[in-house]
């Protein structure tokens, strides 16, 4: 028996095994195996049979996508491009949510407490909050999933495209190294981040926040996320216009409203993470104490309603 | 005073630059080989481009000196080579846009031949291959007696625009992606079956066209760096085709 007779045979034993055990025994057997070789894999696999699909055989032999390609590596790629999408707006819009403490306490109050449904039902229900957040923790979790699959997974991937991008000085290959960086920081720093407004909803407060940032000592958490944040969603937001080829613009002009969007968040996230630390610095003797407007707090008064 | 004479005058008074080409020099066939940057110094003439450097330092300072060149002008693309960092076509490279400090090294990704010299054909066959790049005609309609069917001129001029392409592989060295993963496509792949798409004579669909593409190894493993299309030296519109081919093959996971 030659070599390559020896490889042909194992090469079909799969499928083999699979159109004919039991009743018509294996063709190929008696050129690639032992009749004794293949009775026992075949021992072996019989209990498997029940339970894993013929696909599944397929695949693990190596024959995947023979028949016709998976249509799965198209959806994981819009997957990760629509999760991208919705964690970039959603980053918009709770910074300009958060940033409504630049216009007064009692804005920000007013925000969160729509968002607790108080001007619908006329009471807060926290776990409101707590829902919008876990549905936020599974988008990233499928975003970071699927942009998982684009990372470099080896010490020689790393040390590749490192080289490449240093070699190379090209601007876009250089910020998606950025993006990868950020990416990586943010599966702790925003997995943190969510673990706590889904647990503690309530505490999303113009004098609690400012309390957890200055007092509770997380304004550096908070600015590494803010940095991880825009970075990543605003390269993110650019490369998915080229990526797509939407909206149809030179990339220069993409580059431009890309850096210009990514300057004005930074800016306000700056700005807004100084109004909070500096009303936590004036609250650190009253850590703890939730505030209310007066008009609420009348409000509530006169309906025998608390906070 | 012509031109000729202004340039003789010039290297008589001493005013050319002195270039300082450092080479990336390796040859995979020897064992004892490792892998060294070496220095040639080599005064500028005028119009000189990387070709004339190249030749110059081998027919004077370095038998040794492997790198490829056929056509001399943009047009084979077996030049194409890494200089300063960016894959370009040496033959179409002019040394007075480049800095006095040159440095040279073979395109990465394709195997290496010697010096600056790199089998780009061998990899391009495989691709060509993988992708079955080449007309394939509908079923019953080639009659060599029949005058074959008019095409629209501006489908013609798309598909001219993409077989512009010289298969010179500054892409794929441009690619990240390609760095990373051996088995990706790259914008030359792309870019032959973008064209293919486009012609009427053609009888694939997406569908076919998903079997070739529709993966990780394919459009969908493409990150969008868009090197590839920086540094195409003929100036392919590989951005704006890569992402058409992606808006089609993410067509066919819905359907």
């Amino acid at each position: 028996m030659t070599g390559s007779r020896i490889n042909q045979g194992i090469q079909r034993f799969p499928v083999a095994l699979i159109r004919d055990f039991p009743d018509k025994g294996f063709p190929d057997a008696d050129q690639c195996l032992s009749k004794k070789q293949v009775l026992s894999s075949a021992v072996f696999l019989c209990p498997l049979g029940a339970t894993v699909s013929h696909e599944t055989i397929f695949i693990h032999a190596g024959l995947a996508d023979k028949s016709r390609k998976s249509r799965w590596p198209a959806r994981l790629d819009l997957l990760q491009s629509c999760t991208g999408l919705f964690l970039a707006i959603f980053m918009w819009l709770h910074m300009f949510f958060v940033a409504s403490i630049l216009l007064g306490e009692s804005a920000m109050w007013s925000i969160a407490k729509f968002f607790e449904g108080y001007f619908i039902f006329g009471k807060a229900y926290p776990w409101l909050v707590s829902c919008v957040v876990g549905f936020v923790v599974l988008v990233l979790v499928a975003h970071a999933l699927m942009a998982l699959r684009k990372f470099p997974v080896s010490y020689q991937q790393w040390r590749t495209i490192r080289a490449h991008t240093k070699v190379m000085r090209h601007g876009d290959s250089t910020l998606w190294i950025w993006q990868v960086y950020t990416g990586f920081l943010m599966f702790f720093l925003a997995s943190a981040h969510l673990y706590q407004m889904f647990v503690w909803p309530q505490d999303i407060n113009p004098y609690l926040s400012a309390d957890r940032i200055w007092s509770d000592g997380l304004w550096p958490f908070y600015l590494a996320l803010l940095l991880a944040v825009e970075l990543h969603g605003g390269i993110g937001l650019y490369r998915l216009a080229v990526k797509w080829g939407w909206p149809n613009a030179s990339r220069e002009a993409l580059r431009k409203v890309k850096w210009i969007l990514t300057g004005f968040f930074l800016v306000l996230g700056l700005v807004t993470l100084a109004a909070y630390m500096k009303i936590g610095y004036e609250h650190r003797t009253s850590v703890g104490e939730p505030y209310t407007p007066t008009w609420a707090l009348e409000k509530n008064e006169h309906r025998g309603d608390g906070q | 005073m012509s031109a000729i004479d202004n340039n003789t005058a010039r290297q008589n008074a001493g005013q050319n630059r002195q270039l300082s080409i450092n080479i990336l020099r390796y040859d995979p066939s020897d064992p004892a080989s490792r892998p060294r940057m070496q220095e040639y110094r080599i005064e500028e003439s005028d119009s000189m481009t990387l070709f004339i450097v190249l030749n110059e330092i081998r027919e004077h300072q370095d038998p040794t000196l492997q790198f490829d060149f056929v056509c001399r002008a943009g047009i084979c693309g077996s030049s194409a080579m890494m200089v300063n960092g960016r894959p370009q076509l040496a033959c179409r490279t002019l040394t007075r846009d480049l800095p006095n400090v040159i440095t040279l090294a073979p395109l990465p990704f394709f195997e290496l031949i010697g010096d600056l010299s790199v089998n780009t054909g061998k990899w391009m066959r495989g691709m060509s291959e993988r992708l079955q790049v080449w007309l394939h005609a509908k079923e019953g309609e080639t009659d060599i007696c029949r005058i074959e069917e008019r095409m629209d001129p501006d489908i013609a001029e798309q598909i001219y625009e993409l077989d512009r392409c010289i298969e010179c592989g500054c892409c794929v060295a441009a690619c990240g992606t390609a760095q990373m993963r051996k088995d990706f496509v790259g914008a030359v792949g792309f870019g032959k079956i973008a064209r293919f798409r486009l012609d009427p004579r053609d009888a694939r669909t997406d569908d076919d066209y998903y079997e070739l593409i529709g993966d990780d190894t394919g459009v969908f493993g493409c990150m969008s760096l868009l090197a590839c299309h920086d540094v195409c030296p003929k100036s392919l519109p590989l951005q704006t085709q890569i992402a058409f081919l992606r808006r089609k093959m993410a067509a066919q996971g819905l359907g």
